[in-house]
């Protein structure tokens, strides 16, 4: 691909320059719009440099349902994307601290969560309450896979149990919603974290804004379902600037982790 | 295509119809006509057994979806009041306010003490805004954790019935967290030490059912549906045409036969010949056979064993490709 000089803010309309985008970790100089990361990314931008271990790289989607254009969309996602699905986890440092890591990429197929993707969230969970050290989960997705069918919202149930592990063995589970994170991925693992991060500006919510303002016999809000006003119903701890995850999220870790790293 | 289950089954109304109608003829008739016209009542009602009988064996996936959300078929609270004694109502969340469209308490099974939870169908206008179609608030769920709790703490099995189209998607529900609602109601099927066993009595209906549905043991009646997404939402999204219904029905897979060959439930619970809509009574004895079943068996596991048992069941559920040995079991399963 050949990298452009200039791009504009799909927000604000104005135009960037591509190197000094890329450095300020793609959020927009003048309105501060946070513009989507690839998985890849995202471990470059949060995680100690050169910590990441990638594990779980063996598995792939298969297509048990035989449902209808889904090996075509697999394949094109796959090819488009380089990854073999939309959830990359494995072993990660932050600050030197070992943490259990996983991240979801919107571009591969909505982020959307079928076997594989809950077969990597609940992995990264268990190596979390395993190892005894922190697990830390970047939600970025549509919801279930539904070309997985009733596999996938079993991965509800099976990434919820796994957070229950964690959980029982004292590990601290941090998610992070960054845009957009919806749906089936919302309402199983993603919302029972000890710790809920945000991005600015990211879309959050369990139903398609079209089908909730239907749904609603009261009008929705204009900012309904962003972090903004899903931080202000109570329904998680903190929206971080990008540029102050990293630190916000050592700061947290180190926190709720001082009894692990004392018994070593 | 039909749309509705009435429209599918109208060729069997209008049968009964005539059969009834042939009984009122054979009632007003003298003697000598009686007899022969009765005949032809026995005849017809052989011919319409048969046909009942033919037809329900061939339900496709579409079918499955219009009889299981039939409103004749019958909800939760029809087989509360015939498998269980004393069933009181508990209705608090103790947080924000009464949900109806999830209900539940303590009931005897049998003599024995459980706890029973269950979303709850309207079957005209009123009781059906009452319910709010069986589509729980936040409130619905947050109530089911509080009656589990009681339940893990007062040593009695939970039994759950499911039977929703979804949660409830509005803009409140939204604010309240409908979304942490129905984790946390999961997280809490997980935690319990007491046997847990659900029934899909008719819709299994995405999130909104996975909710109350972490059980040890989970079953399916034969002709219940369930489903990641409606099938008219499915079409909408691949087609951009809702009244594909039928095509997506069939793509997802939501009949109980696959979700047992998926190995996602353990039983499927067999219905009276022509589907539970068709003898209510019949239809709780069998649920009943096979939930009194379940539970006896899981009585006899301590706490700490149903609990891990219960997490393995849900841990091996997903079909995917591994080149790793220790995973072939998942990609031959």
């Amino acid at each position: 691909m050949k990298a452009e000089a200039f791009l504009q803010c799909s927000q604000c309309k104005k135009i960037l320059f591509s190197v000094e985008f890329e450095q300020l970790l793609r959020v927009c100089p003048h309105c501060g719009h946070h513009h989507r990361l690839l998985a890849k990314q995202r471990i470059t931008a949060t995680f100690d440099p050169e910590s990441f271990e990638e594990l779980d790289k063996e598995i792939s989607s298969l297509d048990p349902l035989e449902f209808p254009d889904y090996e075509e969309k697999l394949e094109a996602a796959q090819a488009k994307n380089g990854a073999t699905d939309s959830v990359i986890s494995g072993w990660a440092k932050l600050d030197g601290m070992k943490v259990s890591a996983a991240v979801a990429d919107f571009s591969f197929m909505g982020g959307s969560m079928g076997s594989v993707a809950g077969e990597k969230i609940t992995r990264t969970l268990e190596r979390a309450a395993d190892a005894h050290c922190p697990a830390i989960i970047f939600c970025a997705s549509g919801g279930a896979r539904m070309q997985e069918g009733l596999l996938s919202l079993m991965q509800m149930a099976k990434t919820t149990a796994a957070v229950q592990r964690c959980r029982e063995n004292g590990v601290p589970y941090i998610s992070v919603f960054t845009d957009p994170t919806m749906a089936g991925v919302l309402a199983s693992y993603a919302s029972i974290a000890d710790i809920i991060l945000a991005e600015p500006g990211a879309l959050i919510g369990f139903a398609g804004a079209r089908v909730s303002k239907q749904a609603g016999v009261s009008k929705a809000p204009s900012d309904f379902q962003t972090a903004e006003w899903v931080l202000q119903n109570g329904m998680i701890d903190k929206i971080v600037h990008r540029r102050e995850m990293r630190t916000t999220l050592t700061n947290l870790v180190k926190m709720l982790s001082w009894r692990l790293v004392k018994h070593g | 295509m039909a749309k509705t289950w009435k429209e599918w089954e109208r060729p069997l109304i209008e049968v009964e119809e005539n059969i009834e109608k042939l009984k009122q003829k054979a009632k007003a008739s003298p003697e000598a006509e009686r007899e022969d016209l009765l005949k032809r009542v026995a005849e017809f009602e052989r011919r319409r057994d048969n046909y009942i009988e033919v037809m329900y064996s061939r339900l496709g996936p579409w079918e499955k979806v219009l009889v299981a959300r039939a409103d004749q078929r019958p909800y939760t609270l029809d087989y509360i009041n015939s498998i269980f004694t004393n069933f009181t109502e508990l209705e608090g969340d103790r947080r924000f306010g009464a949900d109806h469209a999830i209900i539940g308490g303590p009931a005897y099974l049998d003599g024995e003490p459980v706890m029973v939870i269950g979303h709850q169908k309207g079957r005209n206008i009123t009781e059906r805004q009452y319910r709010n179609f069986a589509m729980a608030k936040p409130e619905g769920y947050r109530k089911a954790i509080r009656l589990m709790e009681m339940a893990d703490r007062f040593g009695l099995p939970l039994i759950s019935f499911v039977d929703t189209p979804a949660a409830d998607p509005s803009v409140e529900s939204e604010s309240r967290g409908i979304s942490e609602a129905i984790a946390a109601s999961m997280l809490k099927m997980f935690e319990l030490e007491v046997p847990s066993v659900s029934i899909v009595i008719g819709e299994g209906g995405s999130g909104g059912a996975i909710g109350i549905a972490c059980a040890s043991s989970v079953l399916m009646l034969e002709h219940a549906i369930y489903s990641v997404i409606p099938p008219e939402g499915c079409a909408a999204i691949l087609w951009r045409m809702p009244d594909k219904g039928a095509q997506a029905a069939t793509a997802l897979k939501l009949t109980a036969a696959w979700a047992k060959e998926f190995g996602l439930i353990d039983e499927i619970v067999a219905e009276p010949k022509g589907g539970a809509h068709r003898d209510a009574i019949e239809a709780a004895g069998l649920a009943k056979e096979a939930i009194v079943r379940h539970l006896k068996l899981l009585k006899k596991k301590s706490g700490s064993k149903l609990k891990q048992e219960r997490y393995e069941k849900f841990r091996k559920m997903g079909r995917f490709l591994s080149e790793n040995p220790v995973d072939a079991l998942a990609k031959t399963r």
